[in-house]
């Protein structure tokens, strides 16, 4: 359900994995055509020959020594884990 | 012994009595946990404290080091060691910090004590800390009003005398909009002068962490601790970083200080254009030269922030999805069930909102007219600051366009939410550093509301804005106001 833009609140909450009741997806629709609607300004500006700009300083190329150093133990990583056994991290089976 | 009255004191202060003997970093904890005990019920700064560890550290601090046994409050979206991290939301429920962030190492190499996490708008998200999952943070000069945001609970906790200092996070206004709102210095760095290793990503090329003090001396004195190259954060500058406090108590003669025509526009509380005007004349008196400049671009900044900073939060907060840490949600039928619903209950409205709209400019079909027309218009802003930084040492302008706003005013239309950060965006998206400091109050319906001035600096030129804020810090006395909160506490 589509409101005054292109987005499609519900479809785009499925593609990033939220579940939305259909409230919350009507109240979203409306404010978030809103925000489209205020960035259209962005139209107004010839923009032709501007290099993108990913950085406000961008860094490149950015190497560390290819080496070993002491880090999480696999216990330390899995510490935070919802479920865990044997050293893995436990989710429903995803492959039939 | 310290009285409650004194974690009123700036960290230089403190420092000079912890040299001196005179009071024990145990006796500053005990102070600052009795001071929280007494107020933090009405302001909300904290969403934990950590006594125990910030005891055992104060027992063997050394207070001759630079920041020797000065507790730092650090807002709850850095990690520090076995810590929780909450962000202020439900999906990082439980989680404890199996590290340090890279600001914290240095500020515990620096001697300081990491003590409480103070609250934020969930992951940041936020210009009043109202979309914190779990939390309500009230600023300390009216209990009616936001502290704002994101970084709300440190600013309160400083101006509430609840913390000597503070560490927050910057996206797009988030150390400035509060230190103004709450009548308090916060400075947020140059685009990798400070590692953002151990902060939780909202927007990787707009954060950056900083400080929240209580005088720009005190930001000073942090900012020496924290920046610096990092080798976990390859956006890290690998720059020489000078003495801070060095290079304050200088006058301002020499200075050129430029005055944006397009940032006095409509919709500036008047009571807030009459601070900066005078705070232009101030810092004139003071030696400066002040100079019309034109930003013709920045009136876009907004815009392009939401397109950016939605982009990249949708993409860093697709690791909060149930499986390796915080919040999972019970009995999931498949692997899509478990993300979507864990997502679904894990996150409030606002994160919601904006990983959608960020799936939504970067998904195929609309990455051309939103995100990389986003990204070329964030180029021009840049070049505008460029070229006005040829004319001019700092910009100056208001932090907010009006003092701290009621509780609720503002949640139901986040469009208004996002325009509170008209003035601060543009620092984030041109990767320059940024500084606010109280220069008045706003009377309203018997309260007084302070205001910030906003000055920004070239690209790792922190020392000169460090200077000009310094100059016109001393030659005032709003620095000094405290909240009503404050002086009605009873002491000991």
């Amino acid at each position: 359900m589509a409101g005054n833009s292109d987005l499609d609140v519900a479809y785009v909450a499925r593609l990033a994995r939220i579940n939305l009741t259909e409230d919350e997806a009507k109240i979203f629709q409306k404010q978030l055509d809103d925000v489209l609607k205020y960035v259209e300004k962005l139209r107004q500006l010839d923009v032709t020959g501007i290099d993108a700009a990913t950085h406000g300083l961008p860094v490149f190329n950015v190497f560390r020594e290819d080496a070993t150093r002491d880090w999480f133990t696999s216990d330390q990583a899995l510490s935070n884990a919802p479920r865990q056994a044997n050293g893995l991290f436990v989710v429903p089976k995803v492959v039939e | 012994m310290i009285g409650n009255e004194s974690t009123a004191m700036s960290i230089a202060d403190l420092q000079s009595l912890l040299r001196r003997r005179e009071v024990s970093p145990r006796e500053v904890i005990d102070a600052l946990r009795e001071r929280i005990e007494a107020v933090d019920g009405d302001i909300g700064a904290y969403l934990s404290l950590g006594i125990e560890a910030a005891m055992k550290e104060a027992e063997h601090a050394n207070v001759d080091l630079p920041l020797g046994g000065v507790p730092i409050a650090i807002k709850d979206i850095i990690n520090v060691l076995d810590q929780p991290c909450t962000c202020a939301s439900k999906i990082l429920n439980g989680y404890r910090a199996p590290y340090d962030a890279t600001v914290v190492q240095k500020l515990r190499a620096a001697g300081a004590i990491p003590f409480g996490k103070t609250n934020l708008d969930e992951f940041a998200m936020g210009s009043s800390t109202e979309n914190s999952a779990l939390k309500s943070t009230r600023n300390p000069w009216d209990l009616s009003r936001v502290p704002g945001g994101s970084s709300g609970g440190s600013a309160a906790a400083v101006a509430a005398d609840e913390a000597f200092g503070a560490l927050g996070s910057d996206t797009g206004g988030s150390i400035r909009q509060p230190a103004a709102l709450c009548g308090v210095v916060g400075l947020k760095p140059t685009y990798g002068r400070v590692s953002r290793f151990g902060l939780v990503a909202f927007a990787s090329s707009l954060d950056q962490i900083g400080p929240v003090t209580k005088t720009v001396g005190d930001a000073a004195l942090i900012m020496n601790a924290i920046a610096g190259h990092d080798p976990q954060d390859s956006t890290s500058l690998n720059e020489l970083v000078p003495d801070y406090v060095a290079s304050l108590g200088n006058d301002l003669r020499g200075v050129r200080l430029g005055v944006p025509k397009e940032y006095m526009i409509e919709g500036i509380d008047p009571q807030v254009r009459a601070a900066i005007d005078a705070a232009v004349k101030q810092l004139n008196s003071l030696g400066a030269e002040i100079i019309e400049v034109s930003l013709p671009n920045t009136q876009y900044a907004v815009a392009v922030y939401y397109i950016i900073a939605t982009a990249e939060a949708s993409a860093n907060l697709a690791r909060f999805d149930g499986v390796r840490y915080g919040y999972r949600a019970e009995n999931p039928k498949d692997v899509l069930d478990l993300y979507g619903r864990t997502r679904e209950e894990g996150f409030g409205r606002e994160v919601k909102r904006r990983i959608i709209l960020g799936t939504y400019v970067l998904s195929s079909g609309y990455y051309d007219a939103y995100y990389l027309r986003a990204q070329k218009v964030r180029e021009l802003i840049r070049r505008d600051f460029a070229s006005a930084f040829e004319k001019v040492d700092a910009l100056i302008s208001p932090t907010s366009p009006v003092a701290a706003f009621k509780l609720g005013e503002r949640v139901a239309d986040p469009l208004q939410m996002y325009l509170a950060d008209i003035f601060t965006i543009a620092a984030n998206l041109a990767g320059i550093c940024g500084i606010s400091i109280p220069c008045g109050f706003a009377e309203l319906n018997g309260h007084r509301l302070p205001i910030g001035l906003q000055l920004l600096g070239k690209p790792l030129d922190e020392a000169r804005i460090l200077q000009i804020a310094h100059a016109y810090e001393q030659s005032t006395d709003w620095h000094k106001a405290r909240p009503p909160i404050a002086s009605n506490q009873a002491l000991l």
